[in-house]
């Protein structure tokens, strides 16, 4: 469904990708990992156009993105990290005005689901800064899915969540990758979104370092938890990186 | 007024045995006036007579019946008046020929007296009405307008050189050289006139002493009002509105002595009033309104008083050019006053300084002007309202009123 | 455009300091008009509040809308609509509710109290240097990545077009002042739209004065319509220019 090939990005002598070549395919759950500053955030927005690659390119159901391309955000639901709103837009007003955007794009019923089961209709006539931070994040979830689209790209989804919200966010995301929809996020827990993640991507400082499904590296670290065997290739790596850099030093 | 004028002129015509000579289209209006003898009256009916060199040289009437038109062609002078007590009236003359050696008019009366040009209208001519050498001579309700090509080929309106006694009213006087020009005139009445668009000046006198000017009205001349070398000036009623251009003024005073101007307005002149080497004047109850410069005083006049004028809406109240102030200013209205009348006596406490620091500036340097209504002009300004360093602090009216003067 | 009347309408003009502003200058009107007898004079003193308040409110908060508006046009890019769209939909959002403020706090008093030309050009000045200064904040927002930094241009923008130009060039006026600079001063005055605004509203209040000015082309400038000609076309300049450097900076940089 989205495919990139040598997609590079700096930000001055801050290398954020690095000759990333991937193929996201229909159905998956594929989790961005990596530590901070690794380049997962840069990889969404230049999925999402927000960000311009000065090199390599994506293609989008076998369509190149050009810098001018917004007709195929049409089918993508984003969902970001710090979700803030016009401080004084009711949330019902967030609605509306993202319904009267996406008007044109969008046929077929909306997606409110997700609304019914945060109960966000009774926030419904509240200013959006009167919100806490989590409520918020419910609203920016239920905006993803609103229109249905068929990639979801979440970052950090459950950051900010009650355990309840993210349970639901959590089975909610289950089923639409059931349906046969991509879903793209990232998390700095790792155990968090274990039961959705089908494929795992792992970026360090713009490199991509492995882009395998879960089953491969449960049996290439020979751990039953997810968690743990994403943990065992983070040791692993730090030791190479450390005793690199020993050498470099020694050299 | 007028009936009964003429039953006396028929009384007079009847008694000294007078007689009315006609003339109609064809006829030559100068045979008839050969024809005629003192007392007279020449009758030109209506129609059009191309004739010029007319010359009058004993006392008739010449009547104009249905406004005859006398058209010069271009060729000459149209009516030349050498004896007195001669009436023109009810005319309309055009095209008199322009030539920089004489200065051919539609009417010239030359050494002549109690001569009156009355309702004629006069058009295209080089001059309108010209008075030379010539007293208790009278213009009234004439209207002269020509067309205001280059200054050097159009001559004055009305003009007048070495007369006194004159009466110059209701005329109106357009697209010339000068509006009215007086050169050497005395103890003279100009009233009611409406002087407008002309090239230069739409009054211009000079060492035309005793005169009064009132009621008259001044308007978009090229250079406004100019006044020269003359004492004894009265100017009240007249309305100077509209004068605009870096050289023009409502009024320009120059060499002017001992006289009195009030009651008069000046509005939306570039500059209302200047004054240049004038003294002992007594400028009361005008109105200054909406000028640039409402007054400039250049420091070479002395002890003229200004009291109780109204300065309404003026960009620059007073500019001066020199420190030292030799002039009085007592009870003006001045709008841009911003003084407190604690007493409540309708006369404020702290004295107004019509000459703003911006007003200096500009005065040095014009190009500053663009910086009008700027706020570092209003920080310049206020700050020189608390430390006065540049503008002369004498010059100040220490008894400014809070309520403009009814007018 | 039904979008971004909503957006308008839900956010911009409910927020608190529109709405102070607005009162501000309604205020100052009234105040002006009624210590003033002759509402030339209350028109003049509510043109030297005009010339300081709006292009500093419409730049100070331009600035800060758009860095807090962020995340929600980062919400908004991740939408299928052009980004072209957006950076217009951004400025005309600011720009329309700044205007209206504007428009009801010294429009509607300005026109009440006489529906003069001076009164007419004191509006249109008004409404420009809000679009002007409006288009001015974009370009640096949108150039400046940090907010503190992004105010702090802001700040420096208004104090040089507000204050700093005027005082160097008077300076400058006064060093040169042996030369005839008439005609400089036209150029001077086109490099800052507020000069140009005040200048707009001086050719139908002091008229008179202007035209003491010596040299053809001033009397042309300021004696015909041209001088509203030009001061209106180089405003849309003004405008105009900071507005397409904007667009353009914004749909092509990285958020």
């Amino acid at each position: 469904m989205i495919q990139t090939q040598n997609l590079s990005k700096h930000f001055g002598k801050l290398c954020a990708l690095n000759n990333v070549s991937v193929n996201l395919q229909k159905g998956k759950g594929v989790s961005l990992i990596g530590p901070n500053g690794s380049g997962k955030t840069t990889f969404i927005k230049c999925l999402l156009g927000m960000v311009i690659p000065d090199s390599g390119r994506i293609c989008f159901n076998d369509q190149p993105i050009l810098r001018d391309s917004w007709d195929y955000r049409k089918q993508i639901g984003y969902m970001p990290q710090i979700g803030r709103y016009p401080d004084n837009m009711r949330v019902r007003q967030v609605f509306d005005l993202m319904t009267d955007l996406r008007k044109d794009s969008h046929c077929g019923p909306l997606d409110e689901e997700l609304i019914e089961e945060f109960g966000l209709k009774n926030s419904f006539d509240k200013p959006m800064r009167t919100l806490s931070g989590g409520t918020r994040q419910k609203v920016s979830a239920c905006l993803a899915f609103l229109f249905d689209p068929a990639v979801l790209v979440l970052d950090e989804p459950t950051a900010g969540l009650d355990p309840l919200a993210a349970e639901a966010l959590k089975a909610k995301v289950l089923r639409e990758q059931q349906k046969g929809k991509l879903v793209l996020m990232t998390s700095h827990i790792l155990n968090d979104l274990e039961e959705l993640t089908t494929d795992v991507m792992y970026l360090v400082e713009g490199d991509l370092l492995f882009f395998e499904s879960v089953e491969n590296i449960l049996e290439r670290t020979e751990e039953t938890r997810f968690a743990k065997a994403i943990a065992k290739i983070m040791a692993q790596q730090g030791k190479i990186s450390s005793t690199l850099q020993r050498k470099t030093i020694a050299l | 007024m007028r009936i009964p004028f003429f039953i006396l002129s028929l009384f007079l015509v009847t008694n000294l045995g007078a007689k009315t000579i006609q003339v109609a289209p064809g006829a030559s209006i100068q045979q008839a006036i050969d024809r005629a003898t003192a007392g007279d009256t020449v009758l030109v009916r209506a129609g059009t007579y191309y004739q010029y060199g007319i010359k009058i040289n004993k006392s008739l009437t010449l009547l104009g019946q249905g406004k005859p038109l006398l058209d010069a062609s271009a060729q000459g002078e149209i009516l030349t008046i050498s004896a007195d007590n001669v009436v023109v009236k009810g005319f309309h003359f055009q095209r008199t020929g322009r030539t920089s050696i004489t200065d051919w008019a539609a009417v010239k009366v030359l050494s002549a007296q109690y001569v009156q040009v009355l309702n004629n209208h006069i058009n295209h001519s080089y001059f309108g009405i010209y008075f030379s050498d010539s007293d208790h001579c009278t213009a009234r309700n004439n209207t002269i307008v020509g067309k205001p090509s280059e200054e050097q080929n159009t001559g004055n309106a009305i003009h007048a050189w070495k007369c006194n006694h004159l009466s110059f009213s209701d005329n109106t006087v357009k697209g010339h050289r000068d509006g009215i020009y007086l050169e050497f005139v005395t103890d003279s009445h100009i009233q009611r006139n409406f002087c407008q668009n002309n090239i230069r000046y739409g009054l211009h006198f000079m060492f035309s002493h005793n005169n009064t000017y009132s009621y008259n009205r001044f308007r978009e001349n090229g250079a406004g009002v100019a006044v020269m070398y003359t004492r004894n000036v009265v100017m009240h009623h007249n309305h100077f509105e509209q004068n605009w251009g870096s050289a023009a003024y409502g009024l320009l005073l120059k060499d002017i002595s001992d006289s009195k101007i009030e009651h008069n307005t000046f509005d939306n002149n570039t500059t209302g009033i200047y004054m240049e080497g004038s003294s002992r004047i007594h400028l009361a109850y005008n109105t200054l309104e909406n000028n640039g410069w409402a007054l400039r005083l250049q420091a070479n006049c002395s002890d003229n008083v200004f009291e109780k004028n109204n300065f309404l809406g003026n960009t620059f109240d007073v500019a001066t050019n020199g420190g030292t102030v030799l002039n009085r200013f007592a009870g003006n209205y001045w709008d841009q006053y911003a003084g407190y009348d604690l007493n409540r006596d309708g006369v404020g406490d702290v004295p107004y300084h019509p000459v703003s620091l911006y007003a200096m500036i500009v005065e040095r340097i014009p190009a500053g002007l663009m910086f009008l209504h700027s706020f570092v002009v209003r920080l310049i300004e206020e700050s020189e309202k608390i430390f006065p360093s540049l503008t002369p602090t004498e010059l100040k009216d220490s008894s400014p009123l809070l309520k403009p003067i009814k007018r | 455009m039904r979008i971004l009347l909503r957006y308008i309408a839900y956010d911009i003009l409910r927020n608190r300091m529109i709405i102070a502003y607005t009162l501000f200058l309604l205020l100052m009107s009234a105040t002006m008009f009624s210590i003033e007898s002759n509402p030339g004079k209350g028109l003049l003193n509510l043109l030297n509040i005009v010339l300081i308040v709006v292009p500093l409110v419409s730049i100070i908060f331009s600035t800060i809308h758009y860095y807090n508006s962020y995340e929600f046009i980062e919400l908004l890019l991740a939408q299928p609509i052009p980004r072209k769209r957006l950076a217009f939909g951004q400025f005309l959002g600011v720009g329309m509710a700044l205007s209206l403020a504007f428009l009801i706090g010294v429009g509607i008093p300005v026109l009440l109290t006489g529906c003069s030309s001076a009164a007419l050009s004191l509006v249109l000045t008004g409404v420009f240097l809000t679009l002007i200064f409006v288009a001015l904040a974009m370009l640096a927002a949108v150039r400046t990545r940090d907010k503190a930094r992004g105010i702090g241009v802001a700040l420096l923008l208004w104090f040089y077009f507000a204050l700093l130009y005027n005082g160097i060039v008077l300076f400058l006026l006064f060093a040169f002042s042996e030369y005839p600079l008439e005609k400089a001063v036209i150029a001077f005055v086109s490099f800052n739209p507020i000069d140009l605004g005040r200048i707009l509203v001086m050719l139908h209040t002091d008229a008179s004065a202007l035209m003491g000015f010596t040299g053809a082309v001033m009397q042309q400038f300021f004696g015909s319509g041209w001088g509203v000609l030009y001061a209106v076309v180089i405003m849309l300049l003004w405008f105009g220019l900071p507005l397409w450097g904007s667009v353009r900076s914004f749909s092509r940089k990285d958020f």
